[in-house]
């Protein structure tokens, strides 16, 4: 093996040990942290990390301190976004009940989310909570937004305004979710 | 023609709505462009003359804040009108009412990736749970420290409960009905009009007695032997007895007023300094 594969191959062994253990509160590794523990190139070891884990359905995933997709992102954005090893596929509804949560609070959720994204990030919580009541029984419908808030899906401010939080920007792709529910709509039609 | 203060207190109200409509239009997330920018400028320049006061300088900066607000509000929704991510909230909120919720689940999964994380031990737990376990005694010392209590089994008669003050030497009513009789007495001996000051009544010589007043008298209240008459202006507290025990009806909404008795304030009364 070459120095320099050899040098990859034990920045790739780092990075696994950095990503995959939970280090912090939050999961996932912030870009400082990387180029600290890897060097500069630590974009390049997280690319060939990626090409590793497609095979096991999972993904090296970037979440950008500006909260948005950046297309050519530069070295100090990349330093202050946050890294994670997500699925790259979806879970079936099967699976996902293993994870301990019921159909009814995904579909809460998925409401949530798509209502914040579609008032541009911001709701009150009195209407969402509005919204959840048409499909989950009344007594629910506060618990799960506490408990969304708690997870770090949604949070909320003084004057009881809800917003997306880091999980969702982290593991939501918010377009597809709004594409999707619209889509299947139509397919309904 | 409009008296000068007329026109300012016209003035006033035009701009205190302005700064609502803007207020709501922030605070419930409305589309922005309901407010006419150009009307409310206009209305703010045509009362900006009139203006002396600093309070009325100070409705006008505000204003002109809200309106400039909502501006920054307008160039927002444009620009994520121009977005993708960009939906009619009535056009999703009228889907997401038609959809049902396994539907409405099955879609969020697809469009979810949640992280993978392993918890682990780190080394400063390892070390605090090292530290931990070399400071703790073994068992056979720990038990040493404290010997569990040897108890036996045996007879006890009625007077030692009553010693250890288990059971009472009289029944409970009889008891209660005893003491009605000593307030009633108590009342046409010291008593005004049927009634006696609360305190009075159960003030004893020492603070453990008069507790025990005040834990019967609650009683009394409850059972209909008594009620209280309180007058909060003068901060004064009766205890009036009734002659037969009142029973009270289901529908009568009772109510719990707490009395405090504390050490401090059988002192005062001690020196006659409480009512």
């Amino acid at each position: 093996m070459s120095k320099r594969k050899a040098s990859y191959a034990a920045k790739l062994k780092r990075a696994t040990h950095l990503l995959f253990f939970k280090r912090h509160a939050k999961p996932g590794v912030k870009g400082w942290e990387l180029h600290k523990a890897l060097g500069p190139d630590y974009p390049k070891v997280l690319k060939i990390m990626d090409d590793y884990l497609k095979n096991l359905d999972l993904q090296v995933k970037t979440v950008f301190d500006e909260g948005r997709q950046i297309e050519k992102p530069s070295l100090e954005q990349l330093d202050r976004a946050r890294f994670y090893v997500a699925l790259r596929g979806e879970l079936v509804p099967k699976e996902a009940k293993m994870i301990g949560w019921r159909i009814d609070d995904f579909a809460g959720l998925a409401i949530a989310i798509a209502y914040i994204v579609s008032k541009k990030g911001k709701a009150p919580r009195e209407d969402v909570e509005g919204l959840l009541r048409e499909k989950l029984p009344g007594w629910k419908v506060g618990l799960n937004i506490e408990r969304y808030i708690r997870y770090g899906y949604l949070t909320q401010d003084d004057s009881r305004q809800l917003y997306l939080d880091w999980r969702t920007r982290a593991e939501v792709d918010q377009k597809a979710l709004i594409d999707l529910l619209l889509s299947v709509e139509t397919k309904k039609k | 023609m409009q008296s000068r203060k007329a026109y300012e207190k016209l003035g006033r109200e035009k701009l205190q709505r302005i700064i609502e409509t803007c207020k709501s239009v922030e605070e419930r997330s409305l589309d922005p462009f309901l407010v006419d920018v150009n009307a409310d400028i206009g209305t703010v320049r045509q009362f900006f003359a009139e203006w002396q006061i600093p309070e009325d300088l100070c409705l006008d900066a505000e204003t002109l804040h809200r309106i400039a607000s909502v501006v920054k509000l307008q160039s927002e929704w444009v620009k994520h009108r121009s977005t993708s991510l960009y939906t009619d909230p009535f056009l999703l909120e009228d889907k997401l009412k038609r959809m049902d919720k396994a539907e409405i689940a099955k879609t969020f999964l697809r469009v979810w990736h949640p992280p993978i994380e392993w918890e682990q031990i780190s080394i400063h737990s390892l070390s605090e749970a090292v530290r931990y376990w070399n400071s703790l005694l073994p068992l056979e010392e720990r038990w040493k420290e404290n010997p569990p209590n040897q108890t036996e089994t045996g007879h006890t008669t009625r007077e030692e409960l009553v010693r250890e003050r288990i059971l009472r030497d009289i029944a409970f009513s009889e008891e209660l009905e005893t003491f009605w009789d000593e307030l009633r007495n108590f009342v046409k001996e010291k008593g005004e009009r049927g009634k006696i000051r609360y305190w009075d009544f159960i003030g004893s010589e020492t603070y453990d007695k008069t507790v025990e007043r005040a834990f019967m008298t609650s009683f009394l209240v409850t059972y209909g032997y008594a009620t209280l008459e309180i007058h909060p202006l003068e901060e004064e507290t009766f205890l009036v007895p009734y002659e037969k025990p009142v029973v009270r009806s289901g529908n009568t909404q009772l109510v719990s007023i707490p009395i405090s008795v504390s050490f401090s304030e059988w002192q005062k009364w001690k020196r006659g300094e409480l009512k």
